[in-house]
């Protein structure tokens, strides 16, 4: 059984009192321990369909499944990074980590505990007693990672979390996720509109067509990794998805 | 430092020019009036008049934070209190005293609900400003950890985020309770405090002990303010450090 189940997904939006349809028909299996990215224009519905999973929307018509249960609303048990830096000002970095846990009603010491090894993880021991200010954006995105992983989720969703990052940072973040995604063995989702990231990270790409938007295409990647980013592989690969993104755009 | 040591011999020297203690008392009398009057000041007048302030503030606090935070994150508290709040609000607070005295008399209550129709507003209109800023992001992050129930996003997002904004409502409210303080006290609402007693030194043409007080004003009014900055900002809000610059 998959561990995610989008069926029938559309998503409609009132825009000036008119109905403009931004999800139709979206229809998707995601195993487990599975990557998969989805690209496509901007205004494809992707950052919708990644938060319709999250329970921050709600679908119009069709619905999710994680697990085989109905997803309602927001859980941590699907773990999610936003784009925008959203690590709490207010609090130090270890405290970020430890947030989910302080809900759910763990012990200090063992809250502490748990959130040191996921910022261990990820890179930022030295940190622990920071706040957010201090970090660089690279840094910030490590600590939201953490801060979602240490609440076990089944499933972590990506919203372009990379996106604000330079090149060189982006491709280090790149590698480490991978690291990160085969110590923990949890399901990704990863939404991004650089074709080069996708094919470096993903078991599967979705590329999705714009007004409405619908998946046009899923592609497997078999590669084994680490991707070399310059390989004929790859950038076989790379063509055939520029190709079916440049008909998406000349017909948005 | 140096230019307050300028600011006292300037002030002596045209007291001294002036000769009129009715007009200008001079530095040197109001030191006289200290030191006759500063056991009096301190255990009659400074202790009734922080009573009154604390009634005020403390109040004012309790009654602004919760209609403040509930009027920031609820659509209904906002569509509900918001018109009473926009009434009551430009009302002078001063314009209370004769209500002061009619519902509470000549008492210590009376100068404390003066005292908290000053401070009340600004902490409400802080708290709410604070809440209604919030970034999205905040909220859905915390959602997404886990913390589902407005109880908890008020706890641990909600308010943290707005407690700058809080505090500086809370110090703008001291700095007007402080001001509402002497006017109530000096109105007769009160038969003693700092305030009063500038009044009654005034009637008894007893100028030197007028500008004392005044003194004593400011000098606790600057020390009030800087305890507070020190408590709140330095300690509570040292994660703003960075952002402030």
């Amino acid at each position: 059984m998959a561990l995610l189940e989008i069926k029938n997904v559309g998503k409609l939006f009132q825009v000036d009192g008119q109905d403009m349809e931004a999800l139709q028909d979206i229809n998707l299996s995601i195993r487990d321990h599975e990557f998969v990215c989805f690209i496509g224009p901007s205004g494809c519905g992707k950052t919708t369909l990644l938060r319709i999973i999250a329970g921050l929307d709600d679908p119009s018509s069709g619905s999710v499944y994680l697990d085989g249960d109905l997803i309602m609303g927001p859980g941590p048990e699907r773990g999610m990074v936003f784009q925008e830096y959203s690590l709490f000002p207010w609090r130090t970095v270890i405290d970020n980590i430890a947030f989910g846990l302080e809900l759910k009603g763990v012990n200090k010491k063992e809250r502490l505990e748990r959130s040191k090894q996921y910022l261990k993880m990820v890179g930022l021991e030295r940190f622990s007693d920071r706040y957010p200010h201090e970090l660089s954006g690279g840094m910030k995105q490590r600590v939201a990672i953490a801060r979602a992983l240490v609440n076990d989720p089944k499933a972590l969703l990506m919203d372009e979390p990379f996106g604000a990052l330079d090149a060189q940072t982006r491709n280090i973040m790149q590698s480490e996720l991978l690291r990160i995604w085969e110590e923990e063995r949890s399901t990704v989702v990863f939404v991004t509109h650089s074709v080069d990231e996708a094919i470096y990270l993903a078991d599967r790409i979705v590329i999705m067509s714009a007004r409405p938007g619908r998946i046009k295409d899923v592609i497997s990647i078999d590669i084994p990794r680490p991707r070399v980013r310059t390989s004929t592989e790859v950038n076989g690969i790379r063509d055939r998805i520029l190709a079916d993104l440049k008909s998406e755009i000349v017909t948005s | 430092m140096v230019s307050l040591l300028g600011l006292i011999v300037v002030w002596q020297l045209a007291a001294m020019v002036i000769d009129d203690t009715l007009l200008l008392p001079s530095f040197v009398q109001v030191l006289a009036a200290l030191s006759n009057t500063w056991q009096e000041i301190l255990t009659e007048d400074l202790p009734i008049s922080l009573l009154h302030f604390g009634l005020g503030v403390g109040i004012g606090l309790l009654v602004a934070l919760p209609i403040g935070m509930s009027m920031g994150w609820f659509r209904t508290a906002d569509r509900l209190l918001d018109p009473i709040v926009e009434v009551v609000r430009p009302i002078p607070p001063l314009a209370w005293i004769p209500f002061a005295i009619v519902w509470f008399g000549l008492t210590n209550e009376a100068a404390g609900f003066i005292v908290f129709m000053g401070a009340v507003f600004p902490i409400l209109i802080n708290t709410y400003i604070g809440f209604r800023s919030l970034p999205r992001v905040y909220v859905e992050s915390a959602k997404v950890l886990g913390a589902t129930k407005d109880v908890d996003l008020i706890r641990y997002i909600a308010f943290p985020y707005a407690l700058p904004s809080i505090a500086g409502g809370i110090r703008i409210a001291m700095g007007i309770a402080w001001m509402c303080l002497v006017a109530a006290e000096m109105f007769g609402v009160s038969t003693s405090g700092l305030g009063y007693k500038i009044w009654s030194y005034y009637y008894l043409h007893k100028m030197d002990y007028v500008l004392l007080y005044m003194i004593v004003l400011g000098v606790l009014g600057l020390l009030l303010d800087r305890s507070f900055r020190y408590v709140v900002e330095e300690r509570m809000l040292r994660w703003r450090a960075g952002l402030m610059q």
